[in-house]
């Protein structure tokens, strides 16, 4: 028996792959996507690479515990240097204070008046603006710092230099708001309208509907943006530099000169040579700060995963 | 007089004339379905009862809705007042992401009891009247967002309930629950009706047939035809409804 198969094989033809084609011009885009994420990928593990390999000897030297307990940095004295990191940590963590103190009330009071008090014409216009600020470059408000504003601190209370921890503090506070306003706007407008309508159904006010519902449910979203926004003040070299005048004190003082660690690896750097002690100790200086950034980045990320979850 | 009455009522969102002369009677105790096809004014109808419509910046509304004589869209009038009196249960189940408890005591709480007994004797009242009490007794602090779509949305009228309020406004319901979750929405408000007014809006006419006393029809924004559910189904009066009900529009 003859049975002829061209008909059917006819009809399923314009689904088999056309030998070639478009299949090979598809290897070539995703191998190199996959080339370029994977360098951005490696940086991250070369500069840690780089921070760890170069401050080994510091380490080796001077010895984990004195290094990261030391009271005392004093790197360059003729009698005996110093490397004692915690004054440089109390001065990071201090101005880092000050400025969340500032920064968290106010972020958190412009989000709430941005996203669910403004007039929608007057969000559209303050928005903007205020992400604006987060692209001015960070010496541009350090020059503000140096200039305008320690000269207002020092006659408001009266001190002989206005270049204390607190003129840093104000500073990094005003670099953070944007940040802060951005991300936790974003949260508090991604909690879905349902829930804000199935408040105001049950006769719940503008007011009670934020504070009972929308700032619950948008909290964790808040609470990753405000840990962004200190790791930003932490990370901050530039400002703090120009604001406060870099003396490595052991203090909590607002009102006194403080040493931050990036201030340190930024001014020290060019003034050591490579291979010294003194050079390694910065890097050891960059890995702990490394390190803090890495440990807010992982609990930011973990809050946020949460964030994501709640309206499964 | 009816508990309900619509006069001369218009809402625009901007420059679309969404609602236009509606003018209607609505009954205590009873359960009144509004049907018509999508975009045709039924939903915001409801959110004008308990000016939900407000919550939304470009709507502006005229004329005048009374509630036992009491006009809603009159001069000093709270409109938390009117929402804890005219409850809302929305399309897609909307509990909190919170406790199942937490869902019930949320309204009562805002409004004034404070007392830990008050509030459980309402959360046990109110699921009980929402049917689902039996289901949840023994998890009553876990998150509402474990309960099946159909539990949620019993949940929310048990919420909406809590507050003990006299209208409840159904707003598509059942769109997005399956038959059997549906069935029991369904005997909820058949039994519902006997303590609150029920307005349900609905685009499913077999559900409107099977649990409405009176039905009304819009069409393009505006009333087209209000009755008796079966002789509305049975005899329209109107043109524009039978071809409706009969499927050759919409």
């Amino acid at each position: 028996m003859n049975i002829d198969l061209s008909n059917m094989t006819k009809g399923l033809r314009p689904f088999r792959a056309r030998p070639g084609a478009r299949r090979e011009l598809e290897g070539l885009p995703r191998a190199l996507l996959l080339i370029i994420t994977l360098i951005s990928a490696s940086t991250l593990l070369m500069v840690a690479g780089f921070l760890i390999f170069n401050s080994v000897p510091a380490f080796r030297s001077i010895g984990l515990a004195e290094m990261l307990l030391g009271t005392s940095w004093d790197p360059t004295s003729h009698i005996r240097a110093a490397f004692g990191m915690l004054p440089l940590l109390a001065g990071t963590f201090l101005v880092s204070i000050l400025a969340s103190l500032i920064a968290i009330p106010v972020g958190i009071g412009c989000t709430i008046y941005l996203a669910e008090i403004a007039h929608p014409r007057v969000r559209a216009f303050l928005k903007p603006a205020i992400e604006l600020l987060a692209g001015i470059p960070s010496v541009v408000y350090g020059l503000f710092a140096l200039l305008i504003l320690q000269d207002w601190l020092a006659g408001i209370f009266g001190l002989s230099s206005g270049y204390v921890a607190l003129n840093g503090g104000i500073i990094l506070a005003v670099m953070m708001v944007p940040i802060m306003v951005t991300l936790s706007e974003d949260a508090i407008a991604s909690v879905p309208r349902e829930l804000r309508e199935a408040a105001y159904a049950l006769g719940a006010t503008r007011w009670e509907t934020m504070r009972s519902v929308v700032l619950p449910a948008a909290l964790s979203g808040i609470v990753a943006a405000i840990i962004l926004s200190i790791m930003r003040a932490v990370g901050e070299t530039m400002a703090v530099l120009m604001a406060v005048s870099q003396t490595p004190l052991l203090t909590l003082d607002p009102f006194s000169g403080v040493q931050t660690m990036t201030a340190t690896i930024a001014i020290e750097m060019g003034e050591t040579a490579v291979g010294s002690i003194h050079y390694s100790a910065l890097f050891a200086v960059g890995t702990v700060l490394f390190i803090i950034t890495l440990i807010m980045n992982t609990i930011a990320d973990l809050v946020m995963r949460r964030f994501s979850e709640a309206y499964q | 007089m009816s508990q309900i009455e619509v006069r001369d009522l218009n809402v625009w969102f901007d420059k679309n004339h969404a609602l236009k002369n509606v003018n209607m009677d609505i009954e205590g105790k009873r359960i009144t379905a509004i049907i018509g096809p999508s975009g045709c004014g039924k939903s915001t109808f409801i959110r004008t009862i308990n000016r939900m419509n407000d919550t939304i910046p470009s709507c502006s509304v005229k004329g005048s809705i009374k509630v036992d004589g009491n006009d809603l869209y009159g001069e000093d009038i709270d409109v938390t007042q009117i929402r804890k009196r005219i409850g809302m249960v929305f399309q897609k189940p909307n509990p909190f992401p919170k406790s199942i408890y937490e869902n019930i005591v949320f309204a009562p709480r805002i409004h004034g009891v404070r007392d830990r007994k008050a509030l459980d004797a309402i959360v046990e009242r109110s699921l009980r009247r929402a049917a689902l009490w039996d289901e949840v007794k023994d998890r009553l602090d876990k998150s509402a967002y474990n309960l099946s779509g159909g539990q949620q949305q019993r949940l929310c009228i048990a919420r909406a309930l809590a507050v003990e309020p006299e209208i409840v406004l159904f707003d598509e319901p059942c769109s997005a629950l399956d038959p059997i979750a549906t069935a029991k929405i369904e005997d909820l408000l058949i039994d519902l009706k006997n303590d609150y007014t029920v307005v349900i809006v609905t685009h499913n006419m077999q559900q409107a047939a099977r649990v409405a006393d009176t039905t009304a029809f819009f069409y393009l924004g505006e009333l087209i035809e209000h009755g008796d559910t079966q002789r509305l189904f049975e005899k329209p009066d109107e043109k524009l409804t039978e071809q409706y009900i009969t499927g050759r529009m919409g």
